[in-house]
């Protein structure tokens, strides 16, 4: 009986503890759920209770996004940053951290370091350099430069990633390919890349997340509205004065996370691997 | 099918000398057996062979010429390796295909190739399979029909049993052995395994810390040993060694160091030996002890025929006259090489 009894008291504060924690991890997606389809009325009267419809939902928030702002554009816009800096993080990262997984002596581990150091060096310092490069070459007030910028910090922390990986990943398969009869890059193109698709898709999905949420370097960079990805589109051109678009504010969040959300749960288990691969021996 | 000749090589990692002026002249054909303990640089030295690593200094010919500066994949040779490297995102088949596919072979005889070594290793029924789905032994066929199929001049093997369980190494060290034979292929075989080394090569070279330190056959290695390392490091248990009366030393294989009444003819040295433990060990029993009036750093063993002596003549703590036939007596000078040939 006390065996039950403790099994019962095991198993109860367990999914307790799951569900306090999935409420605190989706509760603002639920939020930003129900307020953009929320009508106007039910939003802005604090008599309601704001945890649920007391009027019928509408598509009124997400028509007008599409209809009196630029918010296609800056959905578009994200997504062409989003693959030309996840392309350009891919064509660096992976090289680079093939490289550092096997140089054999210790200056590639102290590379690799200083590599993840330039990660940590915070946006707000760096926009002070980059704003110059990026007034050099033209760039201000487009896109572009965002197509610039944001592999800077994308490429230190997917190369360290891939790092991780390729060392994980016997040296021996690329050896073998050596004496087949490979050279050092044919080696690494049929072996070591093959093998390490569940790394590169983790990168995939970091590199795309990251510039979907980026924030700082959209906002010194660009100032066109029909430059801005849907981050800086959404919040500059939503919140007017004091005047904040709720409706219209969620809805454009939440337009824009869908699609990551959904991309996220269908590369899971790859990506759990990818992140976790180096850790433990297969 | 090429002769392999290296010539005082030289490997420093870091100034570490890890093969510290390797000369090894290895004729066309021959099976040839790197021995040592780990660490003590048969790996580098064979993956300086294959061009996976570049030497400090010294030659080293294939097939009559100099390959210094040649990449891997020029040289020709295969190699087999530890843990077999086989390619997990291909099929048996282009792994065994792959080293052909690479010299751009046309595919009618690429399939005709991997058709001829798969069924000369038995694995032609699973060549639809890939490396995860396969046994231990299975993996070590491929791995060995991956390196015979596009005929290379040498074939390197860096411990390629040590993956297997005691029953498949059996097995897999005869169909080497065998496979080798039947091909003539000129092999270099690295291991620590004495008995594989012994049972396996035409010739052994015996390698410690980077240095060769005896190169002849499996007899010539277990009779005639040049100096002490080579004397303890063959043989199990080894050869026994105690300090001689001129600073030197004396050796002398267990199985030769028995009874006194079981010595029939010939001179022959008397020691006095004191019994500490016995195992007997169904085919044979090994007896420890020490000897008196000897020195020695290692326990003294005798290996004796069970048939002969059993547990009621050998007691622990009692003493008994052992001898060895002085032919089989092995002297060392105080450096610990070879004094005299007997």
């Amino acid at each position: 009986m006390p065996r039950t009894l403790r099994k019962i008291l095991g198993e109860t504060s367990f999914f307790v503890g799951v569900a306090f924690f999935t409420i605190l991890a989706a509760f603002p997606f639920y939020w930003m759920l129900i307020t953009a389809f929320k009508q106007n009325s039910d939003l802005y009267n604090v008599t309601n209770n704001p945890f649920f419809f007391n009027e019928w939902p509408t598509l009124e928030h997400i028509k007008y996004l599409f209809r009196e702002t630029l918010f296609a554009r800056w959905l578009w816009n994200s997504l062409v940053i989003g693959v030309c800096v996840t392309a350009i993080t891919i064509v660096t990262a992976v090289p680079a951290g093939y490289a550092l997984a096997r140089m054999k002596s210790k200056k590639g581990e102290a590379l690799g370091i200083a590599v993840f150091l330039t990660y940590l060096v915070p946006p707000t310092l760096l926009f002070l350099p980059l704003s110059r490069i990026v007034a050099v070459l033209g760039l201000q007030n487009s896109m572009w430069s965002l197509v610039l910028v944001y592999p800077t910090f994308t490429i230190p922390f997917c190369a360290w990633l891939l790092m991780g990986f390729f060392k994980a990943l016997p040296a021996e398969i690329e050896e073998a390919a050596i004496v087949d009869g490979c050279s050092l890059f044919g080696a690494f193109i049929k072996m070591a890349i093959p093998l390490s698709v569940p790394a590169i898709l983790t990168v995939v999905i970091f590199t795309f997340t990251l510039t979907l949420q980026e924030f700082v370097y959209a906002l010194t960079f660009v100032s066109s509205s029909d430059q801005k990805p849907i981050t800086l589109g959404v919040t500059t051109d939503l919140v007017r004065g004091d005047v904040f678009f709720w409706g219209e504010l969620m809805a454009g969040a939440l337009i824009a996370a869908v699609p990551v959300a959904i991309a996220y749960n269908l590369f899971l288990d790859r990506f759990i691997t990818g992140i976790t691969g180096g850790a433990v021996k297969g | 099918m090429s002769a392999v000749i290296a010539r005082d090589i030289v490997k420093k990692f870091a100034e570490v000398p890890a093969v510290n002026g390797i000369s090894l002249s290895i004729p066309d054909g021959e099976f040839m057996v790197l021995l040592g303990p780990s660490g003590c640089g048969k790996t580098t030295f064979l993956r300086i062979i294959c061009g996976l690593e570049q030497q400090t200094s010294g030659d080293l010919m294939i097939g009559g010429a100099i390959v210094n500066e040649l990449p891997p994949r020029a040289r020709g040779v295969a190699m087999m390796f530890q843990s077999y490297g086989l390619y997990p995102h291909y099929t048996v088949r282009n792994n065994i295909a792959f080293p052909l596919k690479t010299q751009r072979v046309p595919r009618e005889k690429i399939n005709k190739q991997v058709e001829w070594a798969s069924q000369l290793l038995g694995i032609d029924h699973l060549l639809d399979r890939r490396p995860r789905q396969l046994s231990g032994g299975e993996r070590q066929r491929v791995a060995l029909a991956r390196a015979l199929v596009r005929e290379p001049t040498a074939l390197l093997l860096d411990e390629p049993l040590s993956n297997l369980d005691a029953k498949l190494r059996t097995m897999a060290r005869q169909e080497i052995k065998n496979f080798q034979q039947r091909v003539g292929l000129t092999t270099i075989y690295v291991t620590h395994d004495q008995v594989e080394a012994m049972g396996m090569g035409d010739r052994i070279a015996v390698i410690d810390h980077g240095n060769i330190r005896q190169v002849g056959t499996p007899t010539e290695i277990y009779n005639d040993p040049a100096d002490l390392f080579v004397a303890t490091f063959v043989g199990s248990p080894p050869m026994n060694i105690v300090t001689h009366s001129g600073g030197g030393y004396l050796g002398f294989r267990p199985e030769n160091f028995l009874p006194k009444n079981m010595i029939e003819d010939g001179a022959a040295t008397e020691f006095k030996f004191r019994v500490d433990r016995s195992e007997y060990l169904g085919a044979e029993r090994i007896v420890y002890g020490v000897l008196d009036g000897f020195e020695s750093k290692q326990i003294i063993t005798a290996k004796l025929p069970p048939a002969h002596v059993d547990e009621k003549n050998i007691r622990p703590g009692e003493w008994h006259t052992f001898a060895v036939k002085n032919s089989e007596l092995r002297q060392f000078d105080k450096n610990g090489n070879r004094a005299t040939s007997h």
